[in-house]
């Protein structure tokens, strides 16, 4: 008779018959020895504490309801994907440490002490598992702004050098060389040049004056340089003075979703730098959705001060430019469904500039079940797409934003993220899947009409 | 001193101390840690305003989470207005607050006030069932979870033996419910009770902070 030989368990909440994969790699940088590590995450996790974060981590009620919010554990049911669960080491760290009552809790040993074990672990829900959507942040009946709290975690995830592998690789290139995937300044004019001359369009480079800088995402430059060429067609039809720079291009900032602030900072202060040297009015973000929160909600804090230029996403730009008619755009006979990248809508707060959009594009607009601001990741945020390691988890949960999208039976499906593009793409191709993500930027680049009026 | 006078007096007493001394530390505990100024351009405003909305609009569920949270909101809504009816609005209670309030409001009769607090009760044993049988909740719980569950509860199921008269005398009865009293008020600074006044501070920073973001609050 044949046996299984059991060392791996049988995975009984998969589609199909399928064992678990065996234990998660747990990557370590540096030599540190493992009390440093503790020492250092958790000194790096406490480091910027507040009213906000220290009343959010006294505040949890353990009711559990951001399981039912998060994508990783409405696909998998497994119970460690609750959201506050993923934060549960720095919970315990700050009431020992930290909380009203620490004395109390260190004195009697209420809460005992993180191990390196847990650390390695953790780090699994800190970064495979959780994409900081903040979907769950919206059901907490305490307001709990959870995906803050593990944006914080990883600070001292990384500090500590417990942190995947890859993310950690990309966030090192992007800080070394300016861009995640090594895209030197002078790769990016060879790259602006092609672009002008595919498209016959003019691309302002490195003007020392102009009212607008425009910044692209590797992502763009690399995978979908097109993107390059549709933002200065935009740009030029609204009669903007402005340009790219090469001391400031790069829009990315994995020094944020790696969990290194001091990174973070240096990728912002780059564009900072660059919109203040030609004394830009405007700083217009591409298509990404972390870019977005990098700079238009924690840039003027990597300053210190409030910023001498306005930050729009290009969606944001769009919507402005169409509203006061600075361009006008063809109508289009098809239907539309848009997916929102998280950290543009719902934590961002530019829900609206996409619909504005794409009601000038004339389509019929098909919002999906619970779209907008509630609307399902596309899994790959946060970092996620970037670990090579957490692809089944993220494709597994990718089944929630297809059956949302074809819910709509729309012709075409939009959305303004390079980041969620790259996801859609790696998910298409992984389940052969109908629907390919166009951007909504190279939607209305297509379709302008007559340039400045 | 009998049971009872040691349970009015001194125990009451000592309780309501270390509720008020207990909720102030960890209110200051907490509202007194640093706060960096955020530099970003507001979208809109946010301030108090923004706070109080939030605290109000997180009362209710939005709809896409309806349907997964639907049974224990209902449940934990029960609970938390049947304890607030029994508390406020049970006349005997209420001539106990006036005697240090100087000033009394209306109650509700006697046999509203014992149906509200055994729907707080069951609804109570509701929500511990689902802790213990519910993965998720199994996972994150602790013994402040379960601890918490308990002081609330006793002093609703004593309270309620006093009106049936089961059991022991009138006097001791009594006793022991002013001591679940007590017990309650000691725990509830310092473990999730907290939630009491905590949770106008956590929804009140998420609305100052996202509001003015023009996000999802």
């Amino acid at each position: 008779m044949t046996t299984v030989d059991g060392r791996h368990e049988i995975d009984r909440e998969a589609e199909r018959l399928a064992y678990k994969p065996p234990e998660i790699r747990h990557d370590k940088q540096g030599d540190m020895p493992d009390d440093q590590r503790i020492n250092q995450a958790m000194h790096h996790f406490v480091k910027n504490f507040n009213t906000q974060t220290a009343s959010y981590l006294d505040g949890c009620l353990h009711c559990g309801m951001c399981a039912d919010a998060c994508h990783f554990h409405v696909r998998t049911d497994d119970p460690r994907y609750t959201p506050i669960w993923k934060i549960e080491l720095f919970k315990r760290t700050y009431k020992r440490q930290v909380g009203p009552f620490a004395f109390f809790y260190r004195l009697l040993g209420l809460k005992r002490h993180v191990t390196i074990e847990d650390l390695e672990e953790w780090q699994h829900l800190l970064y495979d598992s959780c994409t900081v959507c903040g979907r769950c942040s919206l059901v907490c009946p305490m307001g709990i702004d959870i995906a803050g709290l593990v944006s914080m975690a990883r600070h001292g995830m990384f500090k500590a050098g417990l942190i995947p592998h890859e993310l950690h690789e990309v966030a090192k290139t992007s800080a070394e060389t300016g861009s995640p995937l090594g895209i030197s300044a002078d790769k990016f004019e060879e790259r602006v040049e092609w672009m002008a001359d595919e498209h016959d369009v003019d691309i302002p480079m490195d003007v020392e004056q102009a009212d607008v800088l425009a910044v692209m995402s590797s992502i763009e430059i690399n995978k979908y340089p097109q993107s390059i060429a549709a933002t200065a067609k935009i740009l030029n039809a609204s009669g903007e003075s402005w340009t790219f720079r090469k001391d400031g291009f790069e829009a990315t900032n994995f020094g944020m979703l790696s969990g290194n602030p001091d990174w973070q900072k240096a990728a912002s202060m780059k564009l900072i730098d660059a919109a203040i040297k030609i004394g830009a009015k405007t700083l217009v973000l591409p298509e990404c959705g972390h870019a977005y929160m990098a700079l238009r909600w924690m840039g003027a804090n990597m300053l210190g001060k409030p910023l001498p230029f306005k930050v729009m996403h290009i969606s944001e730009y769009m919507a402005d430019a169409l509203n006061t008619g600075k361009i006008k755009v063809k109508k289009l006979n098809k239907s539309v469904t848009y997916h929102d990248p998280c950290q543009v809508s719902r934590r961002g707060g530019a829900t609206q500039a996409a619909r504005d959009v794409i009601k000038h594009l004339g389509v019929d607009f098909r919002e999906m079940e619970y779209g907008g601001d509630y609307n399902w990741c596309c899994g790959g945020g946060g970092g996620v797409v970037t670990i090579k390691r957490a692809d089944p988890l993220r494709h597994r949960v990718f089944k929630l934003k297809m059956d949302q999208v074809e819910k709509t039976e729309a012709d075409e499906l939009l959305s303004s993220c390079a980041n969620c593009r790259q996801s859609f793409d790696d998910s298409q191709a992984h389940f052969s899947w109908d629907y390919t993500m166009g951007s909504l930027m190279e939607t209305v680049a297509e379709n302008l009409e007559g340039g400045t009026s | 001193m009998d049971l009872l006078e040691f349970a009015k007096g001194p125990a009451l007493q000592v309780a309501a101390y270390i509720l008020v001394a207990g909720s102030i530390w960890r209110l200051v505990g907490i509202l007194l840690l640093k706060e960096k100024p955020d530099f970003s351009e507001p979208r809109q405003s946010g301030g108090l305003l923004a706070a109080l909305k939030v605290i109000y609009t997180r009362s209710f569920t939005a709809s896409p989470f309806k349907r997964a949270t639907l049974y224990p909101k209902m449940m934990a809504y029960v609970m938390h207005l049947g304890l607030f009816a029994v508390v406020f609005l049970f006349v005997p209670h209420i001539m106990f607050f006036e005697g240090f309030l100087g000033f009394e409001w209306p109650g509700l009769p006697n046999s509203v006030i014992f149906f509200l607090g055994v729907a707080a009760v069951v609804s109570g044993i509701a929500l511990l069932v689902r802790r213990i049988t519910n993965p998720v909740l199994r996972l994150i719980s602790n013994f402040d979870d379960y601890f918490s569950w308990f002081v609330t509860l006793f002093p609703i199921v004593t309270g309620l033996l006093i009106s049936v008269r089961m059991g022991f005398r009138y006097e001791t009865l009594l006793a022991i419910h002013i001591l679940s009293v007590a017990l309650l008020m000691i725990w509830l600074p310092f473990g999730k009770l907290g939630h009491t006044f905590l949770v106008f501070v956590t929804r009140g920073t998420t609305g100052m902070v996202f509001e003015r973001r023009g996000a999802k609050t």
